[in-house]
């Protein structure tokens, strides 16, 4: 299928070219992953205080997250949209690419009592899924650590709301906890380097 | 200020030598022409290179990724200003939402550093594809490939009465920095119960929703600093080619009282001293301030360089290397071009030319080191406020079908504006983080 596409797209720009431009290759996933990068930074280490990193993000979350937008299980502002312009196979490329990048520590101002509170009761109540303090993406699940502040208090703000839906033992630790203690468990995360 | 090639050509020959001054700020077409040097800059060496002209939202993007991906390649970046001020965002300046010009301002130093790219700080005045150079006025640079990503100049010719000085009366705006000042400074001048007129351009022009944009900016100023002033927004276009449902929404609720749009109104002539512009002199527009944004073309380099296509406007590329079909070896991205499209074409965007750019740095690499290029796929995303705390986006995926660019997915934001306060936060954080991608 994708071959036959490069066969057609090349004979009719054969038919015009000057370059002596052999036949185009599909976009690699370096390539299609580049795309994201005006709004999710070089290499998806954002430097936007709203924007979410993807760096270091494993495959899965990646791939289950696009799949989500796509097909509006999960709310979006603009991904959404645009994950309608990709297919599976494309996310999985991108998946695989932003798994690759280094993980992209941030400078963030965080209220210090607030992240030690974070800290004391993360071990107990996210740590199983959150490994490392966020550091690692196990699975589908997100790397947290350094997250934008901004960024994860707009994302709790949609689990609160119940328009993003949560896995179900996250919600279980996640709805016993306070308001204030949820708020402080993310400047925890945002705080760790 | 038009100019044949073999004048052109002559001017250059004869006048290497002359200090060169007033390059820096170009504020329309009206400036003295920029005189070549024909002594050979930086000789090139044993090393492949690459020569990008303009650093801008195209530029910067293609000599950054070019050394990201091939370190044995030279990047030489030319570039006239030391400073790069963006059009992105410039509107929240403009209607003084944001005092601080710092905020949307880079330089190159770290981006040089970073990635081992060399600056040179000059205007280009010739892209000489046969000889595989380009003539600056600091003196000839001699490439292996060329991309060149140099924005839009105007086709001010077509407006009756515009010369050298119009701009600083009716500021364009078009291009940001001082322009953008000018225009601010006139908003903040003009006394309340004053009209402000802006006249936008038929398509293609850089940034389908940038006058809209900037027509609810400014009518937020006036509604909250000048009350009793208006503005008419005159288009060209027969009606709103951009986000239409949202502009106008935004319009209607918010600006009801001190706005108008008026489409199908195309400025043909303008009356600096009796302030006021006029179409077709069958019908005159009179304003205490007036945005002028003349009808664009490919920047003056590509017209210089025999670059643009049978139109005399934009620049025709391969849809693959974004090689011209007029120049080998010299690749065109971002404003200047005339994409091969089925359907609509992208927008002349920073978010376009940022997507674009990397494809011509890979596909120009995959030609020096003898490998397939491979098939566009970029995105477009614009931004725009409809107030000082709200914003609506349009959100674009491209790619190749059928040796042609076309869009899967094209889609902007819900019209109930449940989304507006989020997109706000979001947009300015792509600002700062395709700025952040641009300069370091
Ligand atoms: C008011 C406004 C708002 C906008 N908002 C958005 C937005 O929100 N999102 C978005 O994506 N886009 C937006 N745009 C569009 C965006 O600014 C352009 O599409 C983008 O700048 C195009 O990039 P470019 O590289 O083609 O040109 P530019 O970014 O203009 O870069 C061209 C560079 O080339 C240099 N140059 C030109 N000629 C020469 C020469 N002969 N020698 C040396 N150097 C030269 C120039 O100095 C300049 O630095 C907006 C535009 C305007 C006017
Ligand atoms: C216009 C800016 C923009 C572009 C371009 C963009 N994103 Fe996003 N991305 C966002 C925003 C904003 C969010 C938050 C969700 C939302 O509101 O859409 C997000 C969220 C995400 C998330 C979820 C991250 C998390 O931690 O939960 C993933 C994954 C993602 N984007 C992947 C991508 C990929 C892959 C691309 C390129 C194909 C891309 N994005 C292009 C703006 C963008
Ligand atoms: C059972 C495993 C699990 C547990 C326990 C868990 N999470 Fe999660 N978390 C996930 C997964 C999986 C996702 C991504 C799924 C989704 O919502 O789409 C996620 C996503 C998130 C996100 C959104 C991040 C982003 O980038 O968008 C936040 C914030 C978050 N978790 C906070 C917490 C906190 C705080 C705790 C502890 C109270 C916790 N989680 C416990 C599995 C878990």
């Amino acid at each position: 299928m994708k071959m036959k596409k490069s066969l057609v797209s090349w004979a009719l720009v054969a038919g015009c070219t000057f370059s002596g431009a052999v036949m185009a290759a599909p976009p690699t996933p370096e390539m299609l992953s580049y795309a994201c990068a005006g709004c999710h930074g070089t290499n998806g280490g954002s430097a936007g205080m709203t924007m979410p990193s993807l760096a270091s993000q494993s495959k899965a979350s990646i791939v289950d997250a696009m799949k989500k937008f796509k097909s509006g299980d999960r709310p979006s502002t603009v991904m959404g949209r645009l994950a309608k312009g990709y297919s599976d196979a494309e996310f999985a490329a991108m998946g695989e690419f932003f798994s690759k990048q280094k993980f992209h520590p941030t400078t963030q101002m965080v209220d210090a009592a607030k992240a030690k509170r974070g800290e004391e009761i993360e071990d107990a109540n996210c740590s199983r899924c959150h490994i490392d303090q966020g550091k690692d993406g196990k699975d589908d699940t997100p790397v947290m650590a350094s997250q934008w502040l901004e960024y994860l208090k707009m994302q709790a703000a949609l689990y609160d709301s119940g328009a993003r839906k949560m896995p179900k033992d996250m919600a279980d630790k996640w709805n016993k906890l306070s308001k204030e203690d949820r708020e402080a468990l993310l400047h925890f995360y945002a705080s760790v380097k | 200020m038009t100019f044949d090639r073999r004048s052109f050509i002559k001017l250059v020959g004869s006048a290497s030598g002359l200090a060169l001054a007033g390059c820096a700020t170009t504020t329309g077409s009206g400036d003295a022409p920029a005189v070549g040097k024909t002594a050979e800059l930086m000789p090139k060496g044993s090393a492949r290179r690459v020569v990008v002209v303009g650093g801008g939202y195209g530029g910067t993007i293609a000599a950054k990724y070019i050394r990201m991906l091939d370190k044995s390649i030279e990047v030489v970046l030319v570039e006239k200003s030391k400073q790069f001020v963006s059009c992105p965002f410039s509107n929240f300046y403009i209607a003084g939402m944001t005092n601080d010009m710092n905020a949307i301002t880079i330089g190159y130093d770290k981006l040089a550093a970073n990635h081992g790219i060399k600056m040179v700080y000059a205007e280009v005045t010739q892209i000489d594809a046969a000889a595989k150079k380009v003539v600056t006025t600091e003196g000839t640079l001699a490439y292996d490939r060329c991309i060149v990503s140099p924005g839009i100049d105007f086709r001010t010719e077509e407006i009756e009465g515009y010369n050298a000085k119009t701009a600083e009366a009716f500021p364009h705006a078009w291009k940001a920095g001082a322009q953008s000042t000018l225009l601010r400074n006139q908003l903040q001048a003009m006394p309340d119960g004053g009209t402000v007129v802006m006249s936008m351009p038929l398509t293609p022009y850089r940034c389908p929703p940038g006058p809209y944009e900037r027509s609810c900016l400014i009518a937020h100023y006036l509604k909250k600093h000048k009350p009793k002033s208006k503005l008419i927004l005159l288009d060209a276009n027969p009606d709103v080619v951009s986000k239409k449902p949202l502009f106008t929404k935004a319009w209607s609720t918010y600006y009801k009282d001190n706005f108008q749009y008026i489409g199908g109104k195309k400025v043909t002539q303008v009356n600096v001293a009796g302030k006021s512009v006029s179409i077709e002199g069958i019908e005159d527009f009179k304003g205490d301030v007036i945005n002028l944004i003349p009808p664009q073309r490919a920047a003056d380099i590509m017209v210089k360089s025999g670059l643009v296509g049978d139109d005399k406007r934009w620049c025709p590329v391969d849809a693959i290397s974004f090689e011209s079909p007029k120049a080998k070896g010299v690749h065109i991205i971002g404003d200047a071009t005339a994409l091969p499209s089925d359907g609509p074409p992208m927008p002349k965007s920073g978010y376009s030319a940022n997507s674009q750019a990397k494809f011509c740095a890979q596909n120009v690499l995959n030609l020096m080191n003898g490998k397939p290029t491979v098939e566009f796929s970029g995105i477009n995303v614009c931004y725009s406020a409809i107030s000082d705390h709200e914003s609506v986006s349009i959100a674009q995926v491209f790619n190749l079908q059928n040796g042609k660019i076309k869009s899967p997915a094209t889609a902007i934001s819900p019209a109930d504006f449940s989304l507006t306060k989020a997109e706000h936060a979001y947009g300015e954080s792509w600002l700062k983080n395709i700025l952040t991608e641009m300069s370091t």
